[in-house]
């Protein structure tokens, strides 16, 4: 939840982005993982480990866009926290589903 | 959007000239008329919720009446539960955030004061929609819950679970703009030195709800997505012949349900926590871990909501899972009442009707909590699960535990609101009334459930030893009735003719009491500075002088009508779901969008 | 879209955050149990149609690939307008907001290509859980990005009608382009968990 925070640096904070650079290569780095995810998910031998690595990519793309694009990085802790804690909410209620429906459902009475 | 900015002379402080009337109250921006009409209506539909709680404790006076037909018994339970869960235990309490937590925090408004608008009018409209299937003859009879299959088109064939699931679709909308609004407002409207351990526990409450309501009610909107989506589109979601499931409905239901149970309660426990302290003349007991419980009980309040659904048979794991979470939340709740009683502890203690509604919410409250620690158990709950035990139990914490502590604000905050007091006489008078009635009514439910009387059944049969403990029940549901017409009337009489209240009637310690009752527009001529958690109790003289004296230089929002168009044309869209065609919701967007855009573009 | 500096008649916020930008950021944490719900009701229901076609059998990730590509990029227009309009360059505002518009719309005539085709190979709405499930999920991700387009859309003419005004336009594009990139990070997830991993 918010802290106080009467900190001047915040009122900076807010103007605080990358540069144009930055952003380009983010979106280079964007692109280059979007291709090695849809590579991971033709090549047969990379079965085993296809869940856990496509999954952090995705994160690694979510967290690249959250960051730089949307300024988390630079910008307020609150929004920071706000926003990273009810995501984290909405993963927890979409494994919790998952979970105790599908995967504790073959113990279902 | 709305706050922020605007040129205006600057003597300006009352902004432009205001419409006066009822032109005022349909374009009103200003927290405190909002906060008044929301209240209006939500006691306008507890009194609707209210008789038909009556009509149902009617029918259910004696074995095998036919007082009221099975058909229309399912309607109006369904109603019952609908309304004061969505049309009165919401409303009641976002009223009581709207009007005091600007004030309790030192704003001159919310942070969105035309958002705040909208809310209402959508609220409004989707409670008014809600209530014209009456006249359609088919008010929603699948329980407030809506279970699926119950509420397919096969088992619900009528138009009726159509208006449940379009009105709380538009309900919700205006539940989760509200909670934006607050918790914008209170993090970021704060008056000087208003640290957040600052806060005083209502609004601190009021930001956990928010939160609870931003999260909880987009998961109840998915869930009545795929419910309208199966009956209007056919979609086959809920039906176990095209591998659909059933229990999805549930699980999505209860990550909002038990949530939903907590923005109910939570707002209650805010209140308790202005009461005691003021009439115990004792900073409250331990204020940072009640900071702490209330936050605690919000985050756990999302891992337990499976203990609504034992009976589905989750298996073992699961089972074991929610009992434990659901045991863990009864810690943070307990640390609260220990703190209420430590608070009244070597207090001076003045039982005044606030003060008499505040303790009996902690009483009552309790005796719900422990049966709810009983449910917990699963094994346990196995017995219970749809008996009128359940129904014993979710009513000493909501009518024992958010309905005193409502009751208990009227009393405490009318003098702020009115400029006038509550008669303490008849005060007391409708206390006990409505305290015993309401233990009378309740308190045998918890035999009647245990003896095996199912809940949402309309009769019971004359052989089973039901009906003297079910003439109790409807004897208190009558008294009740009686506590609840003497609070109506001293509202009424005291609004009229009650004794003058200066600023601060009850010596309390927030900063709401600073401001003249009633509050001028813009609340505080000054923005007060504190340095303190009980701000006139230690510095006083200060605020005071800020918060009355002479006006400073201010803007504050003009009136607009765009909220109220915009309500229009979102409930439109919802409503016109129900037309033939399917492009006819495209006119309601199209009405929200011209709304809208009007919105964007005007000088606020 | 109002004005949103703090002006003197104003007392200063208490975070000293900007009020709008703090309320957006709050609906879009709102916003992801919207979708957290829906991606977690497709999770669940995606292998439990009782008939085809299934996900396997359908989903064309080339073409999404190609189709994820483009939104990605939309994300970095709007962040180029957004510094355009912060350094004062209305050339460099104007184009990267005209792009972000027109990847939107190419994404979007990729959805609307991908469901005529769906739908002639026989998945619709109506005929399994798949069909049910996938097309409520990313139907409601495509009207975000209708919005999302209509909205950017009214900036871009806004500035393309009347001179640029960096504290005005700055803020209302930079909450737009919040919006955007949700909509896109929504799309990250998607096509992981419903296209890749299907």
């Amino acid at each position: 939840m918010a802290q106080e925070t009467h900190q001047v640096e915040h009122a900076h904070a807010e103007g605080g982005h990358a540069s144009l650079r930055t952003y380009v290569i983010i979106g280079v780095i964007l692109t280059v993982v979007t291709a090695i995810e849809v590579a991971i998910s033709y090549i047969p031998a990379m079965e085993p480990v296809e869940v856990p690595l496509l999954l952090a990519l995705s994160f690694a793309k979510f967290m690249l866009v959250v960051l730089f694009y949307m300024h988390l990085k630079f910008d307020s802790k609150i929004f920071s926290r706000v926003f990273y804690g009810l995501s984290l909410l909405a993963a927890l209620l979409i494994s919790g589903l998952l979970l105790f429906h599908v995967v504790l459902g073959e113990y279902r009475t | 959007m709305a706050t922020i900015e605007a040129h205006a002379p600057a003597h300006a402080h009352a902004g432009p000239a205001r419409p006066t009337g009822i032109r005022d109250w349909l374009s009103t921006v200003d927290h405190k008329k909002i906060g008044l009409l929301y209240g209006v209506t939500a006691l306008f539909f507890f009194l609707v919720g209210g008789i038909e709680a009556l009509l149902i404790r009617i029918q259910l006076a004696k074995p095998e009446n036919a007082f009221i037909n099975p058909d229309l018994y399912n309607q109006i339970f369904t109603m019952h539960g609908t309304t004061m869960v969505f049309l009165v235990g919401m409303p009641i309490a976002v009223a009581m955030f709207n009007y005091f937590v600007p004030l309790q925090i030192g704003a001159r408004d919310v942070a969105f004061p035309r958002l705040n608008a909208l809310s209402y009018w959508i609220f409004l409209f989707g409670a008014i929609f809600m209530n014209m299937s009456f006249l359609f003859g088919a008010a929603p009879n699948g329980g407030w819950f809506g279970y699926a299959n119950l509420s397919s088109t096969q088992y619900s064939p009528g138009l009726n679970m159509d208006f449940w699931g379009l009105g709380l679709q538009i309900l919700g909308v205006a539940s989760i703009m509200g909670g934006v609004n607050f918790i914008t407002t209170i993090i970021n409207m704060r008056a000087p030195g208003m640290r957040m351990m600052r806060v005083p526990l209502f609004s601190w409450m009021a930001l956990v709800t928010s939160f609870l309501m931003i999260t909880a009610l987009p998961v109840l909107a998915v869930a009545l997505f795929l419910m309208t989506f199966d009956r209007f589109w056919g979609t086959r979601f809920f039906d176990v012949a095209a591998g659909g499931d059933p229990v999805i409905w549930q699980h999505l239901f209860w990550m909002f349900g038990h949530p939903e149970v907590y923005i109910l309660i939570l707002p209650a426990f805010g209140i308790v926590s202005e009461i005691i302290p003021t009439n115990s003349r004792k900073p409250l007991f331990g204020y940072a871990v009640m900071v702490y419980s209330g936050v605690l009980i919000g985050i756990i309040g999302w891992g337990v909501w499976a203990h609504h659904m034992f009976a589905t048979g989750m298996g073992p794991i699961a089972d074991a899972f929610f009992t434990i979470s659901t045991m863990i939340i009864a810690i943070p709740t307990g640390v609260k009442i220990f703190n209420w009683v430590a608070t009244m502890w070597g207090g001076k203690i003045r039982f005044n009707t606030a003060m008499l509604y505040a303790v009996g919410m902690v009483a009552t409250f309790t005796i719900g909590g422990i049966s709810g620690v009983m449910h917990a158990t699963s094994p346990h709950n196995l017995q219970q699960t749809d008996t009128y035990f359940v129904v014993a139990h979710f009513h000493y914490v909501l009518v024992g535990g958010l309905i005193l502590a409502i009751f208990g604000s009227f009393y405490h905050w009318f003098p702020k609101i009115t400029g006038r007091m509550m008669d303490e006489r008849l005060g007391k008078a409708n206390f006990w009334i409505y305290f015993i009635g309401f233990n009378l009514t309740f308190m045998p439910m918890h035999w009647i459930g245990l003896l095996g009387m199912p809940r949402r059944i309309f009769t019971y049969g004359s052989d089973l030893n039901l009906a003297g403990l079910n003439q109790l029940a409807t004897a208190g549901a009558f008294i009740q009735a009686i506590g609840v017409i003497l609070l109506v009337v001293n509202i009424v009489k005291s609004a009229k003719r009650g004794v003058k209240a200066g600023p601060n009637p009850w010596g309390a310690a927030t900063l709401e009491w600073a401001t003249e009752s009633p509050p001028r527009e813009y609340n505080f001529a000054k923005i007060p500075t504190v340095h303190s958690r009980e701000p006139l109790w230690v510095e006083a003289e200060q605020i005071e002088r800020d918060a009355r004296g002479e006006p400073e230089p201010m803007h504050m929002p003009p009136n607009s009508y765009w909220p109220l168009f915009t309500a229009v044309g979102v409930t439109l869209t919802c409503v016109l779901f129900m037309a033939p065609s399917w492009w006819e919701p495209l006119i309601g967007l199209a009405w929200t969008f011209i709304g809208v855009v009007n919105w964007a573009y005007e000088p606020t | 879209m109002a004005q949103t500096d703090a002006h003197a008649l104003h007392p200063p916020t208490s975070t000293g955050l900007n009020t709008w930008k703090l309320g957006f950021w709050v609906f879009l944490s709102s916003e992801t149990l919207f979708f957290g719900s829906f991606i977690a009701t497709y999770m669940v229901y995606k292998s439990a149609s009782v008939v085809g076609p299934f996900p396997t059998e359908i989903l064309d990730i080339p073409l999404t690939s190609i189709s994820t590509f483009v939104l990605l990029m939309s994300s970095l227009a709007v962040v180029v307008g957004l510094d355009g309009i912060q350094k004062g360059k209305r050339k460099q505002a104007l184009a990267g907001l005209f792009t972000t518009v027109l990847l939107g719309a190419l994404f979007l005539g990729f959805q609307a290509y991908e469901f005529t085709h769906f739908y002639h190979a026989g998945l619709t709405l109506q005929t399994n859980l798949f069909g049910s499930s996938f097309f409520i999920l990313t139907g409601f991700h495509g009207a975000h990005v209708s919005i999302g387009i209509i909205w950017l859309f009214i900036l871009f003419m806004d500035i393309l009608r009347g001179p640029m005004v960096p504290e005005k336009h700055a803020l209302q594009v930079e909450v737009a382009g919040l919006y955007w990139h949700f909509v896109d990070i929504v799309w990250i997830v998607i096509f992981t968990l419903i296209y890749l991993l299907a």
